[in-house]
């Protein structure tokens, strides 16, 4: 049995059921926990969830290539369907229900007023090959937010089209290559440098274009070691790639030394921009000396993850970098708002294009929204508040959780397994604790530098109340984990989720990735199923 | 601030509990010069929410949104009625704000939905396997060119001209940076028998597209064969989902991949994006794939669950050995497309594109009819391709002016080729009406 905690609002604590306690039902359901089939294991044939004029009869021009087979799909009613995405929706953790602290996803409030503009008919329901007479408009959004980027930035020119962080790490390297091409140097430097505690992003993406990734140390403050850096410089050397704040929510503290260490050598600093939110407003990555950046804006401005995206991630870019932005781009001449795109470019030699159209719109309208409903004073706010509730969970929690640095943190705060040495209980256990408390774990053993890391990352969105319980409920975890007596019951965490842990080496042994009859076998009852 | 919770004597309380003097001080490992000493200059304060909606609603009243005028426009993106049960799903807070399902024993509900999503993609395309969604189509396009690279481990892509233009230009980029052959056929003039006669023991792969992007209607059959005899893999691209309720799935026709865009199905125009790329493949290339996959498995009781599986495939485990750099993908256009496609069903979505079959036929008939128009598809399926007495894009330009959405200039997205300057491609779904189609047609009859 283990005490809950006292809320704020003085509700009494009540024990809390362990699992063992909690009744079979008939349905296999739980209240509010509703267990649901697959789609393909309900409906009817002929039924529909749409209501479509029978097409008029026309003699078909289908080059004889009609579709004859039944396609698979099965007929559900508007309400099946909506109570079985509504049921699955409640298997959710979101921020909208609390505390999200995956460290380094930067998982903030997501406004409404965000989705509500995005979806006004005059931005929403906008083709992309309008003629641009009829979309001035939504060519001056996103000017006006290219205009924040780089003002927010302090760099010359943006590319808005690349559609995530790593397909914006793919347009700053292929720029970073095509300013190599123009100095002739392309097939000279082919080294790029990255620390071993980057994104997989970046390693990916620099071998996607050929280069081979070198990894340099970390000294033992957690960041760069610049005599190693220095050392590794060379005419062989195209870029580095470099988090700031680092994923291991440090500031590069040497970072002019840096960015001065790479130019004198020759070579281009990309700066991995996915913590920008910690330094919005309060730091100018162009006074830095960065040649490129890439902005994740799901993550500094906002726009929803939507379980896995869509993202976006524009590229903010050098003098040097900029003459080889890919299409397209607005412009402003004296007839209006133009799109600069292929047999209309006049300047610059252009990488190509990464995307088709012209970027994600969407998410460009609610970032803007979020921009400027925060303007610059609040901007400003956010970073400074996103660090100190990062450096506040990282106080409170140091006497019984082992930070992996000293000294404060920027907008997460990483810790070791350090204190969870000979507990039996492992980080994964640990994290898995914090789902039956109610939270959705930290991130996990990343960065790859720090052993069996945790990285919470409490952004600006928490009011203090909410973060005292949740370092409340880290510390009792914390406390039993180390008092060494509850290993088992960490094991078998969580026990009150819509389900306790999955077995990933049996889906990856035998993968089975899609719904077949099969694997599937029909005739089931899928109720009685879900109880078995 | 009102997504600000921290008040000032919260902040002062935090601060004093870290043991820091000042917010300052918890910047002090930023460089004395690059630190700001008060807010940027020349950009404007925070606002509430009633001002910013009236910004945006200043913007909007600059555009002509197709659902105030005829509208015809294709070419990669289609509008289509979305049912409002799909806006309302993808708004729900516990899809609208998760991240990437890392832990599946809290984000089931994604998870399980993005199992359907592949189930669906499979079985659309006629593929044994897809994976849980790309950025959009045109991006998809070139992971395969690589995904069939890396298979191959053979560097010539040949690329129909039928494929998208744009489609085409990203492959292209891909190529140059990335060090493998284009070998791209002339817009529309080369016939299959040339691009069959070009695959060679070098090709990786041939892409084309299908209805191609002037909307012909092709059997790739006999291409797949060629492809088979000579180690390459033939990826289709289809650009309008729709059309796999009435065309031959690109597996039975003999696709090694399949990538298409997805957005007509629970996804609006946007301006463009986000969209939803689909990517579907053989079993036997299940471990080359791109991107996330969802698998299904057994919790510690036994009970069904779904995880992110075969993750060695992906930059977080394997790093400068991944086989792409994604990392986010689509997640919620996913939800709003498997939410959409849950609604039609089987019979929904046959008759769905059954009517924009229909309405296309008919308006090629009423445009074809004009004096000095010539029809250039004998198939299509809701889009085609018309050749006008004089170039395509004043036309447009002049029926603009009179808010008539009519349709994309070929040279828009082909410049500097005067042999597509006359064209015009037209698109038809089922949102055309009488009410739209007749202002065009006697719109075209005057200006041209």
């Amino acid at each position: 049995m283990v005490q809950s905690l006292d809320r704020s609002q003085g509700r009494s604590g009540t024990p809390v059921a362990a699992a063992s306690d909690v009744p079979a039902t008939f349905t296999g359901n739980r209240a509010l926990q509703i267990e649901e089939p697959l789609i393909f294991e309900q409906g009817q044939p002929g039924r529909t969830g749409v209501d479509l004029p029978e097409a008029p009869k026309v003699k078909d021009r289908l080059n004889g290539l009609r579709r004859i087979g039944a396609i698979g799909l099965p007929g559900l009613s508007e309400p099946q369907v909506v109570q079985h995405y509504t049921r699955l929706s409640q298997k959710n953790y979101a921020i909208d229900m609390g505390v999200y602290p995956l460290g380094s996803c930067t998982m903030k409030h997501n406004p409404r007023i965000n989705e509500k503009v995005a979806r006004l008919a005059g931005i929403g329901d906008l083709h992309p090959l309008q003629p641009v007479s009829t979309v001035q408009g939504a060519l001056e959004l996103i000017d006006q937010l290219a205009h924040w980027l780089k003002t927010l930035t302090g760099m010359p020119a943006v590319a808005m089209s690349p559609a995530a962080g790593a397909h914006g790490e793919m347009c700053g390297m292929m720029a970073i290559a095509a300013a190599l091409e123009a100095r002739g140097e392309r097939k000279q430097r082919t080294v790029v440098l990255a620390p071993e505690s980057a994104h997989g992003t970046n390693p990916a993406t620099a071998a996607a274009l050929g280069f081979t990734v070198k990894p340099i140390p970390a000294n033992e403050r957690g960041r760069v070691d610049l005599a190693a850096l220095t050392a590794a410089l060379g005419p062989d050397v195209a870029a580095i790639m470099l988090t700031n704040p680092n994923t291991c929510g440090l500031f590069e503290s040497e970072i002019i030394e840096i960015s001065k260490a790479v130019h004198a050598a020759g070579a281009f600093f990309y700066c991995d921009g996915a913590n920008f939110n910690a330094i919005v407003g309060r730091v100018r990555p162009g006074d830095l000396g960065v040649d490129c950046m890439h902005i994740n804006l799901h993550k500094t401005f906002s726009t929803p993850h939507g379980g896995g995206g869509p993202g976006a991630g524009p590229v903010v870019l050098s003098q040097a970098l900029a003459p080889f932005a890919p299409y397209p781009w607005i412009v402003k001449d004296g007839s209006g708002w133009r799109i600069a795109e292929e047999g209309s470019v006049t300047q610059g030699t252009p990488l190509g294009r990464l995307k088709a159209f012209h970027g994600q719109m969407g998410m460009f309208t609610r970032a803007l929204a979020y921009i400027m409903s925060h303007g610059a004073d609040g901007l400003r706010q956010v970073a400074e508040d996103a660090v100190l509730s990062a450096n506040y969970v990282k106080a409170r929690l140091q006497d019984v959780m082992t930070p992996a640095f000293e000294g404060p943190c920027m907008h997460e705060a990483l810790f070791d397994d350090g204190f969870l040495k000979d507990s039996g209980v492992s980080t994964l256990d640990f994290a898995k604790a914090m789902i039956d408390e109610g939270y959705h774990p930290m991130t996990m053993y990343f960065p790859l530098v720090v052993h069996g890391a945790l990285l919470i990352e409490p952004t600006e969105s928490q009011a203090k109340e909410d973060l005292d319980l949740f370092i409340a409920a880290l510390r009792s975890l914390a406390e039993r984990a180390k008092s060494g007596t509850e290993a088992e019951a960490f094991k078998a965490a969580p026990r009150l989720a819509p389900r306790r842990r999955l077995d990933e080496t049996l889906a990856a042994r035998k993968p089975v990735l899609r719904w077949r009859p099969s694997n599937h076998p029909p005739g089931g009852d899928p109720l009685k199923q879900a109880a078995e | 601030m009102r997504y600000l919770p921290l008040t000032e004597s919260d902040r002062r309380d935090m601060l004093a509990a870290i043991g820091a003097r000042s917010i300052d001080a918890l910047f002090e490992d930023v460089p004395q010069s690059a630190r700001l000493a008060g807010k940027i200059a020349g950009l404007p304060d925070h606002q509430g929410e009633l001002e910013v909606e009236r910004a945006f609603q200043a913007f909007a009243t600059r555009n002509v949104s197709p659902s105030s005028a005829p509208f015809f426009i294709g070419a990669g993106a289609y509008r289509h009625h979305v049912p409002a049960a799909v806006d309302y799903m993808i708004q729900r807070g516990e899809f609208l704000t998760s991240y990437t399902p890392y832990q599946p024993e809290i984000t089931q509900g994604t998870l399980q939905y993005l199992f359907e999503f592949q189930t669906q993609v499979a079985l659309l395309t006629g593929m044994e396997v897809a994976n849980a969604s790309m950025y959009d189509g045109s991006t998809a396009a070139a992971e395969a060119v690589r995904m069939a690279n890396r298979i191959t481990r053979r560097a010539k892509a040949l690329v129909s001209g039928g494929l998208h233009p744009q489609y085409r230009g990203i492959i292209e980029t891909a190529a140059r940076w990335e060090g493998f052959a284009v070998d791209a056929g002339k817009p529309d003039a080369e016939g299959l028998e040339t691009l069959i006669g070009k695959v060679d023991k070098q090709t990786s792969c041939v892409v084309v597209q299908n209805p191609s992007f002037f909307g012909h209607v092709r059997d790739f059959s006999r291409l797949a064969a060629a492809c088979q005899a000579n180690g390459a893999l033939l990826i289709v691209v289809v650009t309008e989902i729709v059309s796999l309720g009435l065309i031959e799935a690109p597996g039975t026709m003999g696709a090694d991949i399949v990538v298409c865009e997805g957005q007509s199905i629970g996804n609006g125009l946007g301006f463009g994006g986000p969209y939803v790329g689909l990517f579907a493949t053989r079993d036997k290339y299940m471990r080359q794939m791109p991107g996330r996959l969802v698998g299904e498995t057994v919790d510690a009781d036994g009970k069904r669950g779904f995880v992110l599986t075969l993750s060695t495939r992906e930059q977080h485990i394997r790093r400068e050995k991944a086989t792409s750099n994604i990392c986010t993908n689509a997640g919620l256009c996913a939800l709003a497309f498997t939410v959409h496609l849950s609604l039609l069903g089987e019979a929904g979505f046959r008759r769905l594109a059954e009517l924009n079959h229909a309405k296309a036929c008919e308006l090629a008939e009423r445009v074809g009819a004009l004096p000095g128009v010539a029809l250039l598809n004998e198939s299509f399926f809701n889009e085609f391709t018309v050749r006008l007495p004089r170039p395509a894009a004043p036309v447009v330009e002049a029926l603009a002016a009179r808010r008539i959405l009519a349709g994309v200039p070929v040279s828009r997205l082909i410049p500097n080729d005067p042999s597509v300057d006359n064209l015009l491609l037209l698109a038809a779904t089922e949102t055309a009406t009488e009410a739209g189609m007749a202002p065009l047609v006697a719109g075209l009859k005057e200006v041209l």
